[in-house]
Protein backbone atom coordinates (compact mmCIF):
# COMPACT_ATOMS: atom_id res chain seq x y z
CA UNK A 1 0.00 0.00 0.00
CA UNK A 2 2.70 2.40 1.10
CA UNK A 3 4.86 1.77 -1.97
CA UNK A 4 1.89 2.37 -4.26
CA UNK A 5 1.16 5.75 -2.65
CA UNK A 6 4.80 6.74 -2.93
CA UNK A 7 4.93 5.66 -6.55
CA UNK A 8 1.81 7.69 -7.39
CA UNK A 9 3.20 10.73 -5.59
CA UNK A 10 6.49 10.51 -7.48
CA UNK A 11 4.67 10.08 -10.79
CA UNK A 12 2.45 13.13 -10.14
CA UNK A 13 5.46 15.19 -9.15
CA UNK A 14 7.42 14.14 -12.24
CA UNK A 15 4.52 14.92 -14.58
CA UNK A 16 3.85 18.32 -13.03
CA UNK A 17 7.55 19.17 -13.16
CA UNK A 18 7.58 18.18 -16.83
CA UNK A 19 4.54 20.34 -17.55
CA UNK A 20 6.02 23.27 -15.68
CA UNK A 21 9.32 22.93 -17.50
CA UNK A 22 7.54 22.90 -20.85
CA UNK A 23 5.27 25.82 -20.13
CA UNK A 24 7.92 28.17 -18.77
CA UNK A 25 5.67 31.03 -19.75
CA UNK A 26 3.40 30.27 -16.84
CA UNK A 27 6.00 31.66 -14.49
CA UNK A 28 6.56 35.24 -15.53
CA UNK A 29 8.45 36.01 -12.33
CA UNK A 30 11.19 33.59 -13.38
CA UNK A 31 11.53 35.46 -16.63
CA UNK A 32 10.53 32.50 -18.87
CA UNK A 33 13.66 30.59 -17.97
CA UNK A 34 13.33 26.79 -17.70
CA UNK A 35 13.46 25.47 -14.17
CA UNK A 36 16.79 23.75 -14.53
CA UNK A 37 18.58 26.75 -15.97
CA UNK A 38 19.98 29.51 -13.86
CA UNK A 39 18.61 32.93 -14.55
CA UNK A 40 20.77 36.05 -14.77
CA UNK A 41 19.57 38.13 -11.85
CA UNK A 42 18.08 41.53 -12.55
CA UNK A 43 20.03 44.56 -11.40
CA UNK A 44 19.06 46.14 -8.10
CA UNK A 45 16.79 49.04 -8.93
CA UNK A 46 16.96 52.40 -7.19
CA UNK A 47 14.24 53.26 -4.74
CA UNK A 48 12.07 56.15 -5.90
CA UNK A 49 12.93 59.03 -3.56
CA UNK A 50 10.97 61.94 -5.02
CA UNK A 51 8.55 62.46 -2.09
CA UNK A 52 5.59 62.49 -4.48
CA UNK A 53 2.62 60.65 -3.03
CA UNK A 54 1.00 58.05 -5.28
CA UNK A 55 -2.57 56.96 -5.85
CA UNK A 56 -3.54 53.41 -5.07
CA UNK A 57 -2.91 50.57 -7.50
CA UNK A 58 -5.60 48.26 -6.14
CA UNK A 59 -8.58 48.62 -3.78
CA UNK A 60 -7.72 49.07 -0.09
CA UNK A 61 -4.02 49.52 -0.89
CA UNK A 62 -2.02 50.99 1.98
CA UNK A 63 -0.21 54.14 0.79
CA UNK A 64 3.27 53.41 -0.57
CA UNK A 65 6.36 55.11 0.83
CA UNK A 66 7.68 57.81 -1.52
CA UNK A 67 11.19 57.88 -0.07
CA UNK A 68 14.16 55.70 0.81
CA UNK A 69 14.05 53.79 4.06
CA UNK A 70 17.53 52.24 4.00
CA UNK A 71 18.61 51.10 7.46
CA UNK A 72 15.51 52.50 9.14
CA UNK A 73 15.36 50.80 12.52
CA UNK A 74 11.94 49.42 13.41
CA UNK A 75 12.27 47.05 16.33
CA UNK A 76 11.63 46.68 20.03
CA UNK A 77 13.85 49.66 20.85
CA UNK A 78 13.00 52.27 18.28
CA UNK A 79 10.65 53.00 15.40
CA UNK A 80 12.34 55.30 12.90
CA UNK A 81 9.14 55.80 10.89
CA UNK A 82 7.25 57.02 13.94
CA UNK A 83 9.97 59.53 14.75
CA UNK A 84 8.47 61.57 11.91
CA UNK A 85 4.97 60.20 11.20
CA UNK A 86 3.57 59.89 14.72
CA UNK A 87 0.86 62.27 15.92
CA UNK A 88 3.26 64.10 18.23
CA UNK A 89 6.03 64.51 15.66
CA UNK A 90 4.26 65.69 12.51
CA UNK A 91 4.33 69.32 13.66
CA UNK A 92 8.09 69.35 13.76
CA UNK A 93 8.70 67.17 10.74
CA UNK A 94 5.77 68.12 8.45
CA UNK A 95 5.44 64.46 7.52
CA UNK A 96 1.95 63.05 6.87
CA UNK A 97 0.42 61.69 10.07
CA UNK A 98 -0.43 58.01 10.23
CA UNK A 99 -4.17 57.43 10.05
CA UNK A 100 -6.26 57.47 13.23
CA UNK A 101 -7.10 53.83 12.65
CA UNK A 102 -3.51 53.09 13.66
CA UNK A 103 -4.33 54.39 17.13
CA UNK A 104 -7.23 51.96 17.51
CA UNK A 105 -7.29 48.39 18.67
CA UNK A 106 -9.16 45.81 16.61
CA UNK A 107 -12.37 46.46 18.53
CA UNK A 108 -12.31 50.12 17.56
CA UNK A 109 -11.28 51.45 20.97
CA UNK A 110 -8.95 54.42 20.83
CA UNK A 111 -5.49 54.05 22.33
CA UNK A 112 -3.05 56.71 23.45
CA UNK A 113 -0.26 55.17 21.41
CA UNK A 114 0.28 53.38 18.14
CA UNK A 115 -1.51 50.04 18.26
CA UNK A 116 0.95 47.17 18.66
CA UNK A 117 -0.59 45.34 15.71
CA UNK A 118 0.29 48.34 13.51
CA UNK A 119 3.82 48.74 14.84
CA UNK A 120 5.75 47.20 11.96
CA UNK A 121 5.07 49.73 9.21
CA UNK A 122 6.74 47.62 6.51
CA UNK A 123 4.17 44.88 6.81
CA UNK A 124 1.85 47.10 4.75
CA UNK A 125 3.75 50.18 3.60
CA UNK A 126 6.60 49.70 1.17
CA UNK A 127 8.86 51.90 -0.96
CA UNK A 128 8.77 51.53 -4.76
CA UNK A 129 11.62 50.98 -7.19
CA UNK A 130 12.15 51.89 -10.84
CA UNK A 131 11.86 48.23 -11.86
CA UNK A 132 9.86 47.52 -15.04
CA UNK A 133 6.46 45.96 -14.36
CA UNK A 134 6.37 42.18 -14.58
CA UNK A 135 2.60 42.15 -14.86
CA UNK A 136 0.55 45.03 -16.18
CA UNK A 137 -1.96 46.55 -13.77
CA UNK A 138 -5.46 47.06 -15.19
CA UNK A 139 -6.95 48.49 -12.01
CA UNK A 140 -9.47 51.28 -12.58
CA UNK A 141 -10.53 53.40 -9.66
CA UNK A 142 -14.21 53.24 -8.70
CA UNK A 143 -14.52 57.00 -9.24
CA UNK A 144 -13.35 56.49 -12.81
CA UNK A 145 -15.90 53.74 -13.41
CA UNK A 146 -18.73 55.90 -12.04
CA UNK A 147 -17.70 58.75 -14.32
CA UNK A 148 -17.93 56.62 -17.45
CA UNK A 149 -21.08 57.24 -19.53
CA UNK A 150 -23.95 54.81 -19.05
CA UNK A 151 -24.34 53.73 -22.69
CA UNK A 152 -21.04 51.88 -22.73
CA UNK A 153 -22.56 49.38 -20.34
CA UNK A 154 -25.71 48.80 -22.41
CA UNK B 1 57.09 62.43 57.45
CA UNK B 2 56.27 65.81 55.90
CA UNK B 3 59.76 67.00 56.94
CA UNK B 4 61.34 64.10 55.05
CA UNK B 5 59.35 64.84 51.88
CA UNK B 6 60.38 68.49 52.19
CA UNK B 7 64.04 67.47 52.51
CA UNK B 8 63.78 65.21 49.50
CA UNK B 9 62.15 67.96 47.42
CA UNK B 10 64.78 70.52 48.43
CA UNK B 11 67.60 68.11 47.45
CA UNK B 12 65.94 67.55 44.10
CA UNK B 13 65.45 71.29 43.60
CA UNK B 14 69.10 71.98 44.41
CA UNK B 15 70.28 69.50 41.75
CA UNK B 16 67.70 70.73 39.25
CA UNK B 17 68.54 74.40 39.84
CA UNK B 18 72.37 74.20 39.76
CA UNK B 19 74.31 74.49 36.47
CA UNK B 20 75.66 71.33 34.90
CA UNK B 21 79.15 70.43 36.04
CA UNK B 22 79.81 67.60 33.56
CA UNK B 23 77.98 68.16 30.25
CA UNK B 24 78.82 70.78 27.69
CA UNK B 25 76.27 73.44 26.76
CA UNK B 26 76.24 72.07 23.21
CA UNK B 27 75.42 68.56 24.39
CA UNK B 28 72.63 69.86 26.60
CA UNK B 29 70.97 72.03 23.92
CA UNK B 30 71.37 69.61 20.99
CA UNK B 31 70.60 66.60 23.19
CA UNK B 32 67.57 68.38 24.60
CA UNK B 33 66.38 69.22 21.09
CA UNK B 34 66.79 65.66 19.80
CA UNK B 35 65.24 64.24 22.95
CA UNK B 36 62.31 66.63 22.56
CA UNK B 37 61.73 65.66 18.92
CA UNK B 38 61.87 61.96 19.80
CA UNK B 39 59.49 62.39 22.71
CA UNK B 40 57.01 64.51 20.76
CA UNK B 41 57.11 62.30 17.69
CA UNK B 42 56.75 59.17 19.77
CA UNK B 43 53.91 60.63 21.77
CA UNK B 44 51.93 61.68 18.70
CA UNK B 45 52.60 58.42 16.86
CA UNK B 46 51.38 56.43 19.85
CA UNK B 47 48.31 58.61 20.12
CA UNK B 48 47.53 58.28 16.42
CA UNK B 49 47.89 54.51 16.79
CA UNK B 50 45.02 54.62 19.31
CA UNK B 51 42.97 56.44 16.67
CA UNK B 52 42.94 53.62 14.13
CA UNK B 53 40.07 51.29 13.46
CA UNK B 54 42.38 48.33 14.04
CA UNK B 55 43.09 49.53 17.56
CA UNK B 56 39.39 50.06 18.37
CA UNK B 57 38.25 46.65 17.17
CA UNK B 58 41.15 44.85 18.80
CA UNK B 59 38.76 44.64 21.78
CA UNK B 60 35.84 42.27 21.33
CA UNK B 61 33.49 44.79 22.97
CA UNK B 62 33.84 47.05 19.96
CA UNK B 63 34.34 44.36 17.31
CA UNK B 64 31.31 42.28 18.26
CA UNK B 65 28.86 45.12 18.85
CA UNK B 66 29.34 48.53 17.29
CA UNK B 67 31.67 47.40 14.49
CA UNK B 68 29.17 44.77 13.38
CA UNK B 69 26.43 47.36 13.35
CA UNK B 70 28.19 50.02 11.31
CA UNK B 71 28.92 47.67 8.44
CA UNK B 72 25.57 47.88 6.59
CA UNK B 73 25.32 51.63 7.09
CA UNK B 74 26.23 54.33 4.58
CA UNK B 75 29.32 55.35 6.52
CA UNK B 76 30.89 51.94 5.94
CA UNK B 77 29.37 50.55 2.74
CA UNK B 78 28.75 52.99 -0.09
CA UNK B 79 29.24 53.54 -3.80
CA UNK B 80 32.10 56.03 -3.55
CA UNK B 81 34.31 54.01 -1.23
CA UNK B 82 34.82 56.73 1.35
CA UNK B 83 34.67 55.27 4.81
CA UNK B 84 34.39 56.90 8.20
CA UNK B 85 36.28 54.98 10.86
CA UNK B 86 35.57 55.06 14.61
CA UNK B 87 37.82 58.01 15.43
CA UNK B 88 36.41 60.18 12.64
CA UNK B 89 33.19 60.52 14.61
CA UNK B 90 34.18 59.69 18.16
CA UNK B 91 37.44 61.62 18.59
CA UNK B 92 37.72 65.39 18.02
CA UNK B 93 40.27 66.30 15.35
CA UNK B 94 41.70 69.39 17.09
CA UNK B 95 44.72 68.61 19.20
CA UNK B 96 43.60 70.06 22.56
CA UNK B 97 40.11 68.57 22.27
CA UNK B 98 41.64 65.28 21.22
CA UNK B 99 43.87 65.20 24.32
CA UNK B 100 40.87 66.02 26.50
CA UNK B 101 38.88 63.17 24.92
CA UNK B 102 41.81 60.77 25.28
CA UNK B 103 42.04 61.58 28.98
CA UNK B 104 38.32 60.90 29.38
CA UNK B 105 38.90 57.63 27.58
CA UNK B 106 41.00 56.40 30.49
CA UNK B 107 37.60 55.64 32.07
CA UNK B 108 37.00 53.28 29.16
CA UNK B 109 40.24 51.46 29.99
CA UNK B 110 38.83 51.02 33.50
CA UNK B 111 35.65 49.59 31.98
CA UNK B 112 37.69 47.22 29.82
CA UNK B 113 39.74 45.94 32.78
CA UNK B 114 36.68 45.33 34.94
CA UNK B 115 34.53 43.96 32.09
CA UNK B 116 31.73 46.51 32.34
CA UNK B 117 30.38 45.62 28.87
CA UNK B 118 32.15 42.34 28.17
CA UNK B 119 29.00 40.47 27.13
CA UNK B 120 26.25 41.40 24.66
CA UNK B 121 23.73 41.60 27.50
CA UNK B 122 25.87 43.95 29.55
CA UNK B 123 26.52 46.02 26.45
CA UNK B 124 22.80 46.37 25.76
CA UNK B 125 22.17 47.28 29.40
CA UNK B 126 24.65 50.13 29.13
CA UNK B 127 23.78 51.17 25.59
CA UNK B 128 21.38 54.01 26.46
CA UNK B 129 23.87 55.46 28.92
CA UNK B 130 26.73 55.30 26.43
CA UNK B 131 24.65 56.58 23.52
CA UNK B 132 23.26 59.46 25.62
CA UNK B 133 26.81 60.48 26.47
CA UNK B 134 27.71 60.68 22.78
CA UNK B 135 24.49 62.55 21.93
CA UNK B 136 25.24 65.08 24.68
CA UNK B 137 28.77 65.53 23.38
CA UNK B 138 27.53 66.12 19.83
CA UNK B 139 24.83 68.53 21.03
CA UNK B 140 27.43 70.44 23.03
CA UNK B 141 29.97 70.83 20.22
CA UNK B 142 27.34 71.44 17.50
CA UNK B 143 28.05 68.05 15.89
CA UNK B 144 31.63 69.04 15.21
CA UNK B 145 32.70 65.54 14.13
CA UNK B 146 29.90 65.39 11.53
CA UNK B 147 30.94 68.79 10.25
CA UNK B 148 34.52 67.69 9.71
CA UNK B 149 33.12 66.15 6.51
CA UNK B 150 29.55 67.48 6.14
CA UNK B 151 29.66 71.26 5.98
CA UNK B 152 26.26 72.92 5.74
CA UNK B 153 27.79 75.77 3.72
CA UNK B 154 28.94 73.19 1.18
CA UNK B 155 25.58 71.40 0.95
CA UNK B 156 23.75 71.79 -2.33
CA UNK B 157 20.14 71.63 -1.21
CA UNK B 158 18.94 71.30 -4.79
CA UNK B 159 20.75 67.96 -4.98
CA UNK B 160 18.96 66.70 -1.89
CA UNK B 161 15.47 65.20 -1.92
CA UNK B 162 12.86 67.88 -1.24
CA UNK B 163 12.06 66.26 2.08
CA UNK B 164 15.69 66.42 3.19
CA UNK B 165 16.17 69.97 1.88
CA UNK B 166 13.07 71.17 3.75
CA UNK B 167 14.15 69.51 6.97
CA UNK B 168 17.66 70.96 6.69
CA UNK B 169 16.31 74.42 5.97
CA UNK B 170 13.97 74.25 8.95
CA UNK B 171 16.32 72.68 11.48
CA UNK B 172 19.91 73.22 10.45
CA UNK B 173 19.80 76.66 8.80
CA UNK B 174 17.40 78.20 11.29
CA UNK B 175 19.68 76.78 13.91
CA UNK B 176 17.28 75.03 16.31
CA UNK B 177 18.84 71.68 15.53
CA UNK B 178 22.27 70.23 15.03
CA UNK B 179 23.03 67.09 13.02
CA UNK B 180 22.60 64.66 15.91
CA UNK B 181 19.16 66.06 16.84
CA UNK B 182 17.64 64.15 13.95
CA UNK B 183 20.36 61.73 12.82
CA UNK B 184 20.58 59.56 15.92
CA UNK B 185 21.34 55.94 15.15
CA UNK B 186 22.93 56.81 11.79
CA UNK B 187 25.83 54.43 12.30
CA UNK B 188 24.82 52.12 15.16
CA UNK B 189 21.62 50.57 16.42
CA UNK B 190 19.52 52.62 18.79
CA UNK B 191 18.89 51.79 22.45
CA UNK B 192 15.36 51.79 23.85
CA UNK B 193 14.24 55.26 22.75
CA UNK B 194 11.24 55.55 25.09
CA UNK B 195 11.53 58.92 26.77
CA UNK B 196 14.18 60.32 24.41
CA UNK B 197 13.20 63.73 23.05
CA UNK B 198 11.92 63.50 19.50
CA UNK B 199 11.06 59.81 19.75
CA UNK B 200 7.69 60.02 21.54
Amino acid sequence: MRTITTAIAIAVLAISLGVLAQEGELDALRGHVPLLEERTPEPLYDVVNDDQRRVRAYPMQPPTIPHKIDNYQVDLNANRCMSCHSRQRVGDTQAPMISVTHYMDRDGNFLAELSPRRYFCNQCHVPQTEAPLTVENRFVDIAEILRQPRETEE
Amino acid sequence: MIQRIKNLLSVFWRIFNSPSGYFSLGFLTVGGFIGGVLFWGGFNTAMEATNTERFCISCHEMRANVYEEIQPTIHFTNRSGVRAVCSDCHVPHDWTDKIARKMQASKEVWGKIFGTINTREKFLDHRLEMASREWRRFEANDSLECRNCHDEDAMDFTRQSSRAADAHRRGLINGDATCITCHKGIAHELPDMAGVEGWE
